[in-house]
C-alpha cells in the first residue's frame, strides 16, 4: 500500500503540538488573567496593572532595556553580517561558524564568564546595573541579530550593486540607496528576535546583579506568592505587545517586497 | 571448543542469577515512596577514602543515602514488602507549594517552618503514628535534641513534622575588611553607607522583610528586657504600618547593597567580591569551609546580629494526598525519616551539606568535637551546647574561633554557625507564616523591586523623552519624505509607478 498524504494531513503533528502546548495554555492564561483567587470573573487584575506606577514603571524599564539592547545588537551585528556576506566563499563558512560558536555554549555559563570579565573591567559591577544588563543581553542575543542580517545581505543580488555603480553611484550611495533598503527585512526580523526575549529574560539581570525587576521577574514574583491571576495578566499584556510588534513588522516587510518589486 | 565452554558457563551463571531473583520478586511487592527534598540537602555518596570520619565505627558515604535506605529496607524482612524511592528536589518552599497545588503528589516532603504551618492550616499533613512518636526503637524519637523537641511542641508541629535540619540567619563577613565589629553585629549594615555595594542580601521576601523589621525596631530590640512573646510579636509584625515602613527601608537597602542574590552570594563571598553576606547558617558553614580551602585561604566569620535572629527549621511532613490511607506507604515514609535520623546518617548528611541536623546524641557531639575541638596546648574556651545535646554538654574549643561581647559569644566560625550558643538562641524567633497578609507583603516587595514611575527624576524623563520624540519625528519625516517635501513628478512619457 502506498502512503499518500495531502498537504493538510502533513500538518497534523504540528497542529496537535500547537493545540496541546500553545493554544490550550493560552486559554488557561486568559482564564486566570480575568478571574480572581476564587475563580470569579473580574477586571481588577487589569486595573491593578494599568493603575500602578510600579508595574507601568517595570513595563517602561523592560522596554527601555530591550530597545537599548536591540540597538546595541544592531550596531554591532550589521557591520559583522556585512563583512561576513561580502567575504570570499572559502572563508565565509569558517567565519560564520566563529560567530555562531558562542551559541553552542550554555548561556548561563557564558553570563557567568561575562560577570568575571565585567568585574575585572569595572571593579564593582553592581554600580552599573543597567549597563551590565544591556551588555549581558547583547552578548546573549547577538547571534540572533547576525543570522537574519547575514541571510538577507547574502541573498542580495550583486548585479543590483553593479548596476548602481555603473549608473554613477559612489560606494556610500550604493550602500544607502541599495544595500540598506534591501536588508530591511533582515533588520526587522533581527530586531524582533532580540527585542521580545530581552523584555523578559530576567536570568541575565539576576546573574549580573540588577535588582530592578523586568516583566519576566515580575511574573515570577507573582507566581511565587501563589498569585496566578496577576501573573497571568502580565503574561497576557506581554502577549499583546508581541502581537502588536508582529503586526507592525509585518507591515514593514510587506512594504519592502513592494519596494523590491519597484526596484526590479 | 573454548567458545562453547564460555557460552555454557555463561548460561549456567545467568540461570544461577535468575533463580534467586525470581524467588525474591514473587514473594514481595514493591511500594513506591515519593520523596521531595531541597536541592543538595542529603548525602549523595561518592566520598573519597580519605574523607572517612573517624568516630564510632568510622563513617563514610559510599552510596547515596537514598540507595542505602532502599537497601536496608528491602533486606529487612520485618517490613514484608519492598520499597522504591522516587526522589525529587525543589528549590524554594514556594516552588514546592506550587507543585503540590498543581497536582504533583508526594508522600514525604521537607519544607521549612512557615510552609509546614501553611500545609497544616490547609489540613494537608498526615500525623505521625504513635509508634513513631514514642517508639523506643525509633531513632528520631530517641535522638532528636530536647531543644528542637521543645520548639516543635511549643508550636504544635510535633505530631506532624520531624525536624531534619535547623539553623539561624546571620551575616558572613570578612573580618579583615570591616571597619569595626559593631558594624557586623547589626542589621544596620544593610543600609550603612560605609558598605555601599559591598554586602549581599537574600533574594526572598521573607528574609528581606525580617532584616527590615530588625532595622526598624532596632532601638526597641536593643533596649533589652523583652520576653519571648514580645520579641516574636515584633518580628512577626505584618500590619499595614509595619509593611509600609519596611517598604521604605527595603528601598534604601536596594540602593545600598551589592545585590539581592539567590545563590551567587556564596561564591561572591568566597572570591571576595563582597565583604559581608546575609546568609543561612548552613550555607555560612559551607562558605567558611570553601574560603579556607580557596587558593587565597581567607578566614571568614559568621555573626548573628544583636537585635534579633531568625530561627528556622526544615522538617519532614507526610502529605495526606500522597499517603492516602495506605498503611504500607505510611510505614515506608516513617522508616525513611527514621533511617535519616540514625546518628551516623545524621553525621553523614551534616558533613555533606554543611547544615545542622536536629539529631543530638553522643555520636553527633563527638563529630563536633573531632571537627572543632581544641587541640592540646591551644587556648580554649568551654563552649556550652547543653541546651541542644541535653545534660552537661560542654565542648572545649579554641578561643581564637569566637568573638566575645562582655563575655557573651556573638560571632565565631563553623562551630558557632552550626550550634549557636544559648544567648543567641534566646534572642531568636521563628518567623511565622504570613497567612493572608502574604498578598500585601508581596505587593510591597514588588514595589521595592520595580522601577516606580514617580521615582524617575524629571530631568531624565525630559532628556530621554526628548531624544525618543526627536528620533521618532526624524524617522517619520524620512519615511514620508516624498509625500512631504519632494514633489515627485514623473518625466514626460513615463507613468508614475503605483503601489498595489
Amino acid at each position: 500500500m502506498k502512503l499518500r498524504f495531502n498537504r493538510s494531513q502533513l500538518c497534523i503533528p504540528y497542529a496537535v503540538f500547537l493545540t496541546a502546548f500553545v493554544i490550550a495554555p493560552l486559554f488557561v492564561i486568559v482564564y486566570y488573567a480575568f478571574t480572581d483567587g476564587q475563580g470569579q470573573f473580574t477586571f481588577s487584575n487589569f486595573i491593578n496593572f494599568f493603575t500602578s506606577t510600579n508595574t507601568l514603571g517595570t513595563l517602561l524599564y523592560s522596554f527601555a532595556l530591550a530597545v537599548v539592547t536591540t540597538l546595541v545588537c544592531l550596531v554591532i551585528a550589521y557591520p559583522t553580517a556585512y563583512i561576513l556576506a561580502r567575504s570570499p566563499l572559502k572563508k565565509k563558512h569558517v567565519l560564520l561558524m566563529l560567530f555562531i560558536m558562542p551559541m553552542w555554549i550554555n548561556f548561563t555559563l557564558r553570563i557567568t564568564a561575562l560577570k568575571e570579565i565585567l568585574s575585572a573591567i569595572e571593579g564593582n559591577i553592581s554600580a552599573y546595573p543597567f549597563l551590565n544588563s544591556v551588555i549581558g543581553m547583547a552578548y546573549d542575543f547577538l547571534p540572533f541579530m547576525i543570522l537574519p542580517l547575514y541571510t538577507s545581505l547574502q541573498k542580495l543580488d550583486k548585479s543590483l550593486l553593479e548596476a548602481a555603480s555603473d549608473l554613477g553611484a559612489d560606494k556610500l550611495t550604493v550602500f544607502l540607496r541599495v544595500t540598506l533598503p534591501l536588508s530591511v527585512p533582515g533588520i526587522i526580523s533581527g530586531m524582533t528576535m532580540v527585542l521580545l526575549p530581552s523584555m523578559t529574560n530576567y536570568v541575565v539581570l539576576d546573574m549580573l546583579y540588577n535588582s530592578t525587576y523586568i516583566m519576566g521577574s515580575l511574573i515570577g514574583s507573582y507566581f511565587s506568592a501563589y498569585d496566578w491571576n496577576n501573573g497571568s495578566l502580565i503574561s497576557l499584556v506581554l502577549l499583546v505587545i508581541i502581537l502588536i510588534v508582529t503586526l507592525v513588522t509585518d507591515r514593514f516587510s510587506d512594504k519592502d517586497s513592494n519596494a523590491r518589486g519597484a526596484v526590479l | 571448543m573454548k567458545k562453547r565452554v564460555a557460552v555454557a558457563s555463561a548460561v549456567m551463571l545467568s540461570a544461577a542469577c535468575i533463580i534467586p531473583l525470581a524467588g525474591c520478586s514473587q514473594k514481595q511487592e514493591t511500594v513506591v515512596l515519593r520523596v521531595a527534598n531541597w536541592e543538595e540537602y542529603i548525602d549523595l555518596g561518592g566520598w573519597d577514602e580519605d574523607e572517612l570520619i573517624d568516630i564510632g565505627d568510622g563513617i563514610i558515604g559510599v552510596n547515596s543515602m537514598v540507595d542505602d535506605f532502599t537497601e536496608w529496607f528491602n533486606s529487612n524482612p520485618e517490613f514484608g514488602f519492598d520499597v522504591k524511592v522516587e526522589y525529587s528536589t525543589f528549590g524554594t518552599n514556594e516552588d514546592l507549594y506550587n507543585r503540590l497545588s498543581l497536582g504533583d503528589v508526594y508522600d514525604l516532603v521537607c519544607p521549612s517552618d512557615y510552609m509546614i504551618m501553611k500545609l497544616l492550616a490547609e489540613d494537608a499533613v498526615e500525623p505521625y503514628s504513635d509508634r513513631f512518636l514514642d517508639g523506643t526503637d525509633n531513632y528520631y524519637a530517641a535522638g532528636v535534641s530536647p531543644y528542637i523537641d521543645g520548639v516543635f511542641k511549643e508550636n504544635g508541629w510535633y505530631k506532624y513534622a520531624a525536624c531534619y535540619m535547623w539553623g539561624t540567619t546571620g551575616l558572613v563577613y570578612n573580618p579583615e575588611k570591616i571597619n569595626g565589629i559593631e558594624d557586623v553585629s547589626s542589621w544596620d549594615i544593610l543600609v550603612n553607607k560605609d558598605y555601599k555595594r559591598q554586602v549581599t542580601v537574600k533574594d526572598n521576601v521573607r528574609d528581606a522583610y525580617f532584616a527590615a523589621l530588625g532595622i526598624i525596631n532596632g532601638e526597641k530590640l536593643m533596649s533589652g528586657g523583652l520576653d519571648r512573646g514580645e520579641l516574636s510579636r515584633i518580628m512577626n509584625d505584618t500590619d499595614g504600618q509595619a509593611v509600609a515602613k519596611a517598604q521604605d527601608v527595603l528601598k534604601a537597602i536596594k540602593e545600598n547593597v551589592y545585590s539581592f542574590e539567590t545563590d551567587a552570594g556564596k561564591s561572591d563571598m568566597v572570591t571576595g567580591k563582597v565583604i559581608a553576606n546575609y546568609q543561612w547558617s548552613g550555607d555560612a558553614v559551607f562558605i567558611m569551609d570553601e574560603a579556607e580551602d580557596d587558593a587565597n585561604s581567607t578566614e571568614l566569620w559568621y555573626s548573628v546580629p544583636a537585635e534579633c535572629a531568625n530561627l528556622w527549621f526544615d522538617g519532614w511532613v507526610k502529605l495526606k494526598k500522597g499517603i492516602d490511607g495506605d498503611e504500607r506507604r505510611n510505614t515506608a515514609a516513617e522508616a525513611f525519616v527514621n533511617f535519616l535520623s540514625r546518628p551516623e546518617n545524621a553525621v553523614r548528611n551534616m558533613y555533606y551539606i554543611g547544615y545542622t541536623s536536629a539529631i543530638a546524641g553522643k555520636l553527633v557531639f563527638d563529630y563536633m568535637k573531632c571537627n572543632y575541638g581544641a587541640e592540646d596546648g591551644q587556648d580554649s574556651v568551654d563552649y556550652d551546647v547543653s541546651y541542644f545535646f541535653g545534660g552537661e554538654s560542654v565542648l572545649s574549643a579554641p578561643t581564637e574561633n569566637f568573638g566575645f561581647d562582655n563575655g557573651e559569644i556573638n560571632r565565631g566560625r563553623q562551630l558557632f554557625a552550626q550550634y549557636p550558643p544559648e544567648n543567641v538562641i534566646d534572642r531568636s524567633v521563628v518567623m511565622l507564616d504570613f497567612g493572608d497578609r502574604l498578598g500585601d507583603i508581596n505587593r510591597m516587595w514588588i514595589n521595592v523591586r520595580c522601577l516606580d514611575l514617580l521615582d524617575i527624576s524629571p530631568a531624565v524623563v525630559g532628556v530621554v523623552g526628548g531624544i525618543a520624540a526627536l528620533s521618532v519625528a526624524g524617522i517619520l519625516l524620512y519615511v514620508f519624505r516624498y509625500r512631504l517635501f519632494i514633489n515627485y513628478k514623473p518625466k514626460k512619457g513615463y507613468e508614475k509607478l503605483q503601489n498595489k
